[in-house]
């Protein structure tokens, strides 16, 4: 009984980690232990994924919520605050991580020593973390902030979340703080997997540290950081605790986005279904990002 | 012509020294700017927390000229009104922490244990069902998750809380999972099913003590997932009694007189498990990070 599995691949048993066979049949107790591991995942599946989100979209599927939510100036706002922070806070983080992850290879001890600090934010959790950005910015000038650009250079800080882009722009900054180093660490992964004769290789053909860069280090590494992109552009569409706990949303919500804002219509203005829209109407942008990350991993064996 | 490459040599030989001095110096300074880059907010926390009133925001200060530890006895002995139920709220953390990473493990290792292992489908096909979870952003989905918790009726239940959290941390652990799995030669598998292993067997004693570092990373993403929450513990949770400690924390921030001091504290010791969790499985983490590191 307990032999089938390995009897039913019909001889060409696969050895190595070449292609690992075309599906083999599972019979017999096999099929029935397997279906049962999956079951519990089936079931948080169909509990927690399927229904929630089919009754999230029967909840947007009104077409007069879209003109109710167009004629909202502060939608439009935020619609665009979105932008520009997925834009920038994902691209700046991701272009951080790849050159911070450069400088993690190199081998030296302190170096190391200081991976360990540099990770430190991505374990703190984000609610105490996004307090204390508000709290160094707020209080009248008076933050830990303008109390060091004071002493340090003589200069007064501005007003931080007297303007909304520049509040935005604070939002922007704690959330590369927060998630930076994850992203660091997953491509200093990527990078550590790449074999070192290839860079012996290059460099011993005389190429520069640049062309090794360009070369070797950014071809095998692109596959990883795209998919990381649309993670983390994915998973930052979602986040609303570095705008509703730095700025939250002032002055006056001009620094808002989506999720932060579908917040504010579920919770103050009493209106879940104009909130589940809102969130709804990014599905444009995340639908394609999705796709295209199902598309990734399955062609492609990538790390995470 | 024959005098010529030592003549270059000695001539380069300075300039690579002083090419290695540069790098090395400039490898100094980026890392001084990556420790107070990722020590300010960090010591804004202690600064504040040690302030005698919690309002030296207001003064400037940026060293605590009467550092005290009164913020943090009182969150010792619960002495103050504003903290009187900090060590239940922070039992609710831990519970739900909890249980949101064993069941993430659990879920995670079976599923990929039936795909990645057992071939019950296709790699693909579980990545991609589970990666439906991401199509509505999961501030979105926390409205109608609510309808759907009262449905369940398990609203102001800590399980709804579990559920949501176990829900947002399984999609990245099957993914993670399956592509370590990947890394393990099926032969064992099949040798150990000759022997005359159940299924059950190879799943507790050859399956998961190999993947034992990525299991450490996937719960350490959990229970991180879990301590970084906030909206779902915030609507999901009504009474006193289940209240977790980011919902206390978002309390002061709506209290404009709030002790931060207080809440600064709290926020220390909010900190201190997933970074004492962290650190421990450091060494896991990066190998189940690391390991399975086909980049192509």
């Amino acid at each position: 009984m307990s032999g089938t599995q390995v009897v039913a691949t019909g001889g060409a048993v696969p050895f190595g980690r070449g292609r690992p066979s075309k599906r083999r049949r599972l019979y017999g107790s096999d099929f029935i232990w397997s279906i049962a591991f999956l079951v519990p995942y089936a079931a948080v599946f169909a509990a927690f994924v399927i229904y929630p989100i089919g009754y999230g979209l029967w909840m947007g599927s009104n077409p007069s919520l879209y003109a109710e939510l167009f004629a909202d100036p502060r939608y439009t706002t935020a619609a665009i605050n979105t932008l520009l922070f997925l834009a920038l806070a994902v691209n700046a983080q991701m272009l951080g991580a790849l050159l911070l992850s450069g400088f993690f290879m190199r081998p030296r001890r302190w170096i190391k020593a200081l991976l360990v600090i540099y990770i430190l934010p991505w374990a703190l959790p984000a609610v105490p973390a996004f307090l204390s950005f508000h709290w160094m910015l707020v209080a009248d000038r008076q933050g830990l902030l303008d109390g060091l650009l004071s002493v340090l250079f003589g200069v007064e800080g501005p007003d931080w979340f007297a303007q909304g882009w520049l509040a935005l722009a604070c939002d922007i900054v704690s959330y590369i703080w927060k998630w930076m180093p994850l992203w660091t660490l997953i491509l200093l992964g990527g990078r550590m997997a790449i074999p070192p004769d290839l860079y012996e290789a290059a460099e011993m053909d005389g190429a520069s540290p640049y062309r090794r860069f360009v070369h070797v280090t950014v071809p095998l590494l692109a596959n990883l950081y795209l998919i990381s992109t649309v993670i983390s552009t994915i998973w930052a569409f979602g986040d609303y605790a570095p705008v509703l706990f730095v700025s939250g949303g002032a002055p006056a919500f001009s620094s808002n986005v989506l999720s932060t804002l579908g917040f504010r219509y579920a919770l103050d203005f009493a209106d879940p279904q104009l909130a589940v829209a809102a969130g709804l109407s990014g599905l444009p942008l995340l639908i394609p990002l999705v796709v295209l990350l199902m598309r990734r991993l399955s062609t492609a064996e990538v790390q995470l | 012509m024959s005098a010529a490459p030592p003549l270059k040599r000695r001539a380069r030989r300075p300039n690579y020294r002083l090419r290695r001095v540069l790098v090395e110096a400039a490898s100094a300074a980026l890392g001084a700017v990556v420790v107070v880059w990722s020590l300010i907010p960090v010591y804004n926390m202690f600064l504040v927390a040690l302030d005698p009133t919690g309002h030296n925001e207001f003064t400037g200060e940026i060293w605590p000229l009467h550092p005290t530890l009164d913020s943090f006895v009182a969150l010792w002995t619960e002495g103050a009104d504003d903290v009187e139920h900090i060590w239940s709220q922070f039992g609710n953390s831990i519970y739900i922490g909890i249980m949101v990473m064993a069941l993430t493990v659990v879920i995670g290792s079976l599923a990929s244990f039936a795909v990645g292992r057992m071939r019950l489908a296709q790699d693909w096909a579980l990545t991609n069902t589970a990666l439906v979870t991401y199509v509505i952003p999961s501030s979105t989905l926390i409205i109608p998750f609510f309808r759907v918790m009262h449905i369940y009726r398990l609203l102001d239940n800590p399980w709804a809380v579990i559920a949501a959290e176990v829900t947002f941390a399984t999609p990245y652990a099957i993914l993670v999972l399956l592509q370590y799995a990947k890394l393990i030669p099926v032969e064992l598998d099949e040798a150990a099913r000759i022997d005359g292993a159940s299924v059950a067997q190879v799943y507790l004693r050859i399956y998961l003590p190999l993947i034992a570092p990525a299991l450490a990373a996937v719960g350490s993403f959990a229970i991180l997932l879990s301590w970084n929450d906030y909206f779902y513990q915030y609507m999901l949770l009504m009474s006193e009694k289940h209240t977790t400690v980011a919902v206390a924390l978002e309390q002061f921030f709506d209290d404009d007189d709030a002790p931060w001091n207080y809440m600064m504290a709290i926020a220390i010791v909010y900190s201190l498990p997933p970074i004492a969790i962290f650190y421990a499985l450091r060494r896991y983490i990066a190998a189940g990070l690391t390991k399975g590191g086909v980049t192509g």
